[in-house]
């Protein structure tokens, strides 16, 4: 009973700004206990609203009562002082599902939400509750924050703003002027912001890292990590860990050294450099042929996950520039296409492992790694942008399976480790001929999702088979550096876009839906039982998570290029997706 | 030494571009070198729909004509690489989702590319332009179903344009076989594909059996045309079926149906409307 004393009204859990009139009555919320083994005590606990039909949500938490009860009154001690984001509970988050406070929701990279108000059974009743209109134009990618009943999110202008997650209506904005030679590949992005403490992190598209003041959006702190006119730039949403800023670089179309850096959250001095293409003397500088590692690419343009037990970060790279023509550049190309485990403090490298060697595709491996749980093992599985899917042990690196996930003729072998492996018919030719998937791959930048109530793994893929032939291009400084061209293969028409659930275990496909069309959206997984997903069309879809069934959609207007997340505000749940240029918000009735 | 004269040439070349292009003079006009760059500069961002070689592919004009429907002068050619050309699916610098956004003077490396690859005077049509006018509008049919300047039906792609925006053969081809590249038809301003002219049949609730051509479709719904040139606004989970079809619903026109001779007649029609 000591923690439901403390944990009486929604008031008193980090929302200190709700107005008295709006604010939740005292003990209006309840909290079941069903006390189970002493000392290690799993608990049942539910939120229910009096006289309300649906619980925020049911969770099963293996946490001891008395450092529940700490935990609690950590949070709400730290609700009160400024709502500050500590690391503990960027780590702890699903102790506080209302909130969505890492680009995918959690360290573990799941983009699981534990909020079950929303599930199979109500979800044909959810509506639209609000939109907010950026009237950026391009792709809107960002995944917005939630904390303590604010939004944050990007545009891709270079563009950061705070909503009231009820309504929708702006606290702040902040905008950098774009310059107009920046050298981003692939049009502006921007996928979103990072929280620590009492400021939100941007990376910028002409390479600055940005800390802003979460109440004002004023800046605090502002760093050039490289220089945008050689093509360098950030579209990824950084990481905070512990009490660092951790953001990967962009820019493999341009020929860039690729690079990881941390940053003190408080300062913006950067605390470790990790350089993805090795300099002369590192191992793995030996895989790359002359010079061709000064403009090697291998950049880190999307979120890595966080292990807080081993203390590693997990960062996936992307393509060896230049991406489409492997000639002059010999060998492996470490630590293009890899997944790195770094140690968090230094950023010394604990481990790697390169999914596609010497890559002449542009198939960067910069998809999600997720830390998955199963069976005793500590895994961590990523579906990659060649088509398979991977699952490693994550303590050590070593590959447990690869199995094909979508359509694929570059490989029909495995090597020794079990990685599929490039066969004679792979590489791209002057001539041009097809290789699947293409070279926007079987998946892409867009977030997939991990449920572990289904134990499935959710992710957006596309049939496309690419005619890939070679242009040989010189280096130049802020130039375009492809070496090659591709076409999408009219042999393969139309392309097919996917949602699919891989089971982890076996590497099998427990259901798919077929898209009208391919989409860029992301997927996201929620305790209500449901897997949420846009298409290029405009729709905004859930689905019965544990068969692929559609149980509700609404028509947005827009592609979606971005993934959705989930929150909750004055305990009610909420689901949010980017399309079009505006930021749709949902919510029962 | 070498890299200094270099860096002072690229210099140079920044300053040539800048102020060239302010009087929309191509500042690389003749460089076999600069068309070289072009050239692979094209491949990477153009030759998705303008095919290798600038030839044209089924889906972008043939930029080795003498006379084009929408520029004149390089300057114009620049605008419309820089810009786009509202209306049509030729997309504005660096947002084509193919290769990345380009700088000037990369601009112009293209264009010094496509001015290398251009025929000198324009080409004679084969066919007869007014037989294939009247074979358009009478014993061929197309009018039924297509329509250029403002006359004809609607069910098939409006083809006004299709004489400047395609090639002799891609047309030939989509009159010989139909069905092996289906036509585009609405491009949504946020969507990475358009949608085609896919056939379409469904059955209604109430067991009324409509079949047409696709105006688009989603997950959940589709809005047909049918061959009376009926819309219909459908909504998928209140079909009895739903089936559609890469199969065009233009018929094949083969060499027995239309001649060799008349097809040209008909592509001369065609180029005579579209490419001026």
């Amino acid at each position: 009973m000591r923690a439901r004393g403390g944990f009486e009204s929604a008031q008193m859990l980090g929302q200190p700004w709700k107005s008295g009139a709006s604010a939740p009555r005292q003990g209006a919320t309840e909290m079941a206990f069903r006390p189970g083994v002493p000392g290690l005590k799993p608990l049942q606990f539910s939120w229910t609203q009096r006289g309300a039909e649906a619980p925020l949500f049911h969770g099963t938490a293996e946490v001891p009562g008395r450092l529940l009860a700490t935990c609690l009154i950590a949070i709400l001690f730290a609700g009160l002082a400024s709502a500050q984001v500590t690391f503990d509970r960027l780590r702890d988050s699903a102790k506080e599902p209302q909130n969505w406070m890492t680009y995918s929701g959690d360290y573990s990279g799941k983009r699981f939400s534990g909020l079950d108000q929303i599930n199979v059974a109500n979800v044909r009743t959810l509506g639209a509750k609000w939109v907010y209109q950026t009237a950026a134009t391009g792709k809107l990618e960002t995944t917005p924050l939630v904390v303590d009943g604010i939004l944050y999110a990007t545009a891709q202008d270079n563009r950061a703003f705070a909503l009231d997650a009820r309504t929708g209506r702006p606290l702040w904005m902040y905008q950098r002027q774009v310059p107009a030679d920046i050298r981003p590949c692939c049009g502006h992005v921007n996928r979103g912001l990072a929280i620590l403490g009492d400021k939100v992190f941007m990376g910028t598209l002409d390479a600055h890292v940005i800390a802003l003041d979460t109440k004002t959006g004023a800046v605090v702190w502002d760093v050039a990590a490289a220089d945008y006119r050689t093509g360098y730039s950030f579209t990824v949403t950084p990481l905070a860990v512990k009490n660092l800023v951790v953001i990967g670089v962009s820019g493999g179309e341009y020929g860039v050294r690729g690079f990881i850096d941390a940053y003190d959250a408080d300062t913006g001095q950067r605390k470790w450099r990790f350089y993805t293409v090795p300099g002369p003397g590192e191992p793995g500088h030996e895989t790359w042929e002359g010079d061709s590692w000064k403009v090697g690419g291998a950049p880190a343009w999307n979120t890595g996950t966080y292990d807080a037990v081993t203390n590693q970060i997990f960062w996936p790279t992307g393509n060896p520039a230049p991406s489409n023509r492997g000639e002059g550049r010999a060998g492996d190309n470490l630590y293009s296409n890899s997944l790195l485990a770094l140690n968090a403090d230094t950023g010394k490298m604990n481990w790697y492992f390169q999914f596609t060697k010497h890559d002449e595709h542009d198939w960067d491996a910069t998809q999600v790694p997720v830390i998955i749980d199963a069976g005793g093992e500590h895994l961590i599985a990523q579906a990659n942008r060649n088509g398979f899917f991977y699952v490693l042990d994550r303590t050590t690196g070593k590959l447990i399976s690869a199995n094909a996930y979508g359509k694929t003729t570059w490989s029909d072998a495995k090597d020794a480790e079990g990685r599929p492996v490039a066969n004679k018919n792979a590489s791209p030719t002057l001539e041009g001929h097809t290789v699947c998937p293409g070279a926007l791959g079987t998946t892409n930048f867009m977030a997939p999702t991990y449920d572990p109530q289904t134990g499935l793994f959710y992710v957006t893929a596309r049939d496309q088979c690419d005619i890939f032939s070679t242009a040989p291009q010189p280096y130049e400084a802020g130039h375009a550096f492809y070496g090659s061209a591709y076409f999408p293969s009219e042999e393969a028409e139309p392309y097919r876009g996917f949602l699919k659930a891989i089971d982890p275990a076996t590497g099998e496909i427990k259901w798919k839906f077929e898209h009208t069309s391919p989409t860029w959206s992301g997927v996201l997984s929620t305790a209500g039982g449901l897997v949420f997903s846009g298409d290029a069309e405009g729709n905004f879809i859930a689905f019965d998570a544990a068969s692929g069934k559609t149980l509700w959609h609404f028509q947005m207007g827009g592609a979606v290029y971005a993934a959705p997340m989930a929150f909750a505000v004055d305990r009610k749940e909420y689901v949010a997706i980017a399309a079009g240029s505006a930021v749709y918000t949902f919510g029962l009735p | 030494m070498f890299k200094r004269w270099r860096w002072s040439f690229a210099g140079f070349v920044l300053l040539a571009v800048a102020v060239s292009a302010a009087y929309g003079q191509n500042p690389l006009a003749g460089d076999a070198k600069a068309a070289k760059a072009g050239e692979y500069e094209f491949r990477i961002n153009c030759a998705l729909c303008h095919g290798l070689g600038a030839h044209g592919g089924g889906r972008g004009p043939d930029l080795t004509r003498a006379v084009k429907k929408h520029t004149h002068s390089d300057a114009d050619i620049f605008q419309v690489i820089s810009n786009g050309i509202p209306g049509t699916a030729m997309p504005a610098n660096g947002t084509n989702g193919q290769g990345v956004g380009m700088t000037d003077e990369e601009i112009w490396q293209i264009i010094t590319y496509i001015r290398s690859q251009e025929v000198k005077a324009p080409a004679q049509p084969l066919g007869n332009a007014a037989h294939g006018k009247e074979l358009f509008y009478g014993d061929a049919n197309c009018s039924m179903c297509h329509m250029v300047a403002g006359k004809g039906g609607r069910l098939g792609p409006e083809l006004t344009g299709v004489g400047g925006s395609r090639t002799r053969e891609s047309i030939i081809d989509s009159v010989r076989n139909p069905s092996r590249r289906l036509a585009w038809g609405l491009t949504e301003a946020t969507k990475e594909f358009p949608q085609e002219y896919e056939s379409v049949t469904v059955v209604t609730s109430d067991g009324k059996k409509i079949a047409g051509v696709a105006l688009n479709e989603d997950s959940f719904s589709v809005q047909i045309m049918d061959a009376g040139e009926h819309i219909h606004l459908l909504e998928k989970d209140k079909l009895q079926s739903f089936q559609k079809s890469r199969e065009s619903a233009m018929p094949k026109y083969d060499a027995d149906v239309l001649s060799d001779k008349e097809l040209e007649d008909i592509v001369a029609y065609l180029i005579s409307v579209g490419a001026k």
